[in-house]
């Protein structure tokens, strides 16, 4: 076979996924872009060159509100999801016996497979005004009328933490398990406590692998639907929602493809912020 | 205290889903406290009701096709990039990769407004592309992560024996990287299986199992949801433990 026979049926095995992937998805990409700068007159599109489509995000206070309130949940959730499951993925690693320790990851992981659509409506059984939680609190005096907690950002943020718990615990617990032990009786050794060690030694040491989680949390939980819309309701809407919204109710295409190239704009400059820690190739 | 920690997150993980099944199995209308029965009413009214069965159906048809499309381009992909040297190989991997960085709302929304503008319908087998979008670039990393120099010494031995560029990939590669082909098969099942906005955007009058737990839950709360999110819950734990003990056992070994 020669070289040259090689190389031309190198292409054919490359070929079909190359030119599935540009016509699904690049041409898709670029004409949405193409529509963000479109502009309606009625109800018929007009292509051009406009801006007026992100003169108006920054202008209606509602859209504007909408990006402000998808990046305070976003970072909430972030964070809160890093601080919860970095200590529980630390006792796995740690304080439970290696040969348990597949199976203690595989139990705080299990819901995860919960339908996603399933896992948001089980929380709103959890958080509704006679759920679960409010008929306990009320069975054991400690209210005397049941708190409005379905329908708040509340839920929302507590459904989104219940889902990236579990993963940032997988993704934690991987990079625990690869740092060799030797590095903790190092530190120990010299003298520092188990507080010192964790703070000089080991956080530093896994700080690729949170910020890669937390890239991987930030980015799913901004682009998400169906969590605000089932457990926020529409008390406050995020960007997601909007672009929704403008999709059913008022079919302004050229305003949700610019909506969503803010979302990707978003999401981009998380990643630069975060560029230096992350190693998406080892994911 | 760190015991007392991880008993109180575990709690807060299995919460919704103990509420979810427990409830499925209420003898009553709304699908909270106080629980009566146990009563399967609800799983009977499921199973029973055509709609909710079709969906599910069409869910499995839409997850067996695209995931079968999105391996083999996948394979297909990563055995020419891995055995080939072919020009600007890293623009390919990357182009590849690519939808794995955008949000599934907007790989859904750029197929719609091109789907809309030449005038097309709204099918399953739009939702059915979407779903291979998302999941070529895992089934492509996936595969190719595993393509090592041990299988393509055995290529060799196969082509000086006088194999054929097809039987070598058949007979040869394809076997070989089994476990990983397997591994984004079912990866890619159950992330087509459960995906919700894609398929939302994409169908019309057939759609898929999230779209139509989606429409049910405007109704409100349900025991009939309770038990519908329930068998889905099953299907998908049975699936995780059934590769966990066949794909996974075998590579640790």
């Amino acid at each position: 076979m020669s070289a040259q026979t090689a190389t031309i049926r190198g292409w054919g095995f490359l070929a079909p996924a190359v030119l599935w992937t540009l016509a699904f998805f690049i041409v898709p990409f670029v004409v949405m872009g193409a529509m963000s700068l479109a502009t309606l007159d009625g109800r018929t599109l007009v292509w051009g060159l406009s801006l007026d489509n992100y003169r108006e995000l920054a202008g209606q206070a509602y859209l504007a509100r909408a990006i402000a309130v998808s990046l305070e949940i976003t970072l909430t959730v972030t964070l809160v999801s890093v601080l919860l499951a970095y200590p529980l993925a630390w006792i796995i690693a740690y304080r439970v016996p290696p040969r348990w320790q597949r199976l203690v990851l595989l139990l705080a992981i299990l819901p995860f497979w919960t339908s996603y659509v399933v896992r948001s409506y089980a929380w709103l059984l959890v958080l509704a005004r006679d759920g679960v939680v409010n008929q306990t609190l009320m069975g054991l005096g400690l209210i005397a009328e049941p708190l409005t907690l379905a329908n708040t950002r509340f839920a929302t943020v507590t459904g989104f933490v219940h889902f990236f718990v579990m993963l940032l615990t997988l993704t934690i617990y991987a990079n625990l398990v690869q740092l060799s032990p030797n590095y903790r009786k190092a530190a120990m050794d010299l003298g520092a406590n188990a507080f010192q060690t964790f703070r000089h030694v080991i956080l530093p040491l896994t700080l690729p692998g949170i910020m890669t989680g937390a890239f991987l949390t930030f980015v799913l939980c901004i682009g998400d639907y169906i969590t605000p819309q089932i457990l926020g309701g529409n008390t406050e809407l995020t960007v997601p929602q909007v672009i929704m919204v403008q999709l059913g109710r008022r079919a302004d295409f050229p305003l949700a493809a610019a909506l969503a190239i803010v979302l990707m704009g978003i999401v981009t400059l998380a990643y630069l912020a975060m560029a230096r820690w992350l190693r998406l190739d080892r994911l | 205290m760190p015991w007392a920690y991880a008993l109180a997150l575990f709690g807060f993980i299995y919460l919704p889903v103990a509420t979810l099944v427990l409830f499925s199995f209420q003898n009553g209308s709304l699908p909270v406290p106080p629980f009566n029965g146990p009563s399967l009413r609800w799983y009977g009214d499921v199973l029973g009701d055509d709609r909710l069965v079709e969906a599910l159906l069409n869910s499995l048809m839409v997850a067996l096709g695209s995931s079968a499309i999105a391996v083999a381009l996948g394979f297909s992909a990563a055995y020419a990039l891995a055995r080939h040297v072919l020009p600007a190989s890293a623009l390919w991997r990357a182009l590849l990769i690519a939808p794995l960085t955008v949000s599934y709302l907007i790989v859904g929304l750029g197929l719609l407004i091109v789907v809309q503008r030449l005038g097309l319908g709204l099918s399953l087998w739009t939702a059915g592309i979407g779903h291979v979008v998302i999941n070529l670039p895992i089934a492509f990393a996936i595969i190719y992560a595993s393509m090592g120099a041990q299988q393509q010494n055995a290529e060799r031995a196969a082509r000086d024996l006088g194999a054929d560029e097809a039987r070598v990939v058949l007979l040869v590669t394809v076997p070989m990287l089994a476990p990983a082909i397997l591994a984004a098969f079912f990866l890619s099942v159950t992330l087509s299986w459960d995906e919700f906005i894609i398929a939302f955007l994409l169908t019309r009058f057939d759609v898929t199992l999230p779209v139509e737990i989606w429409s049910m839950l405007r109704s409100g709360l349900s025991p009939r949801l309770n038990a519908i999110g329930s068998l889905v819950f099953l299907v998908s734990v049975s699936a995780v433990l059934l590769l966990e003990l066949t794909v996974f056992r075998k590579r640790r070994r």
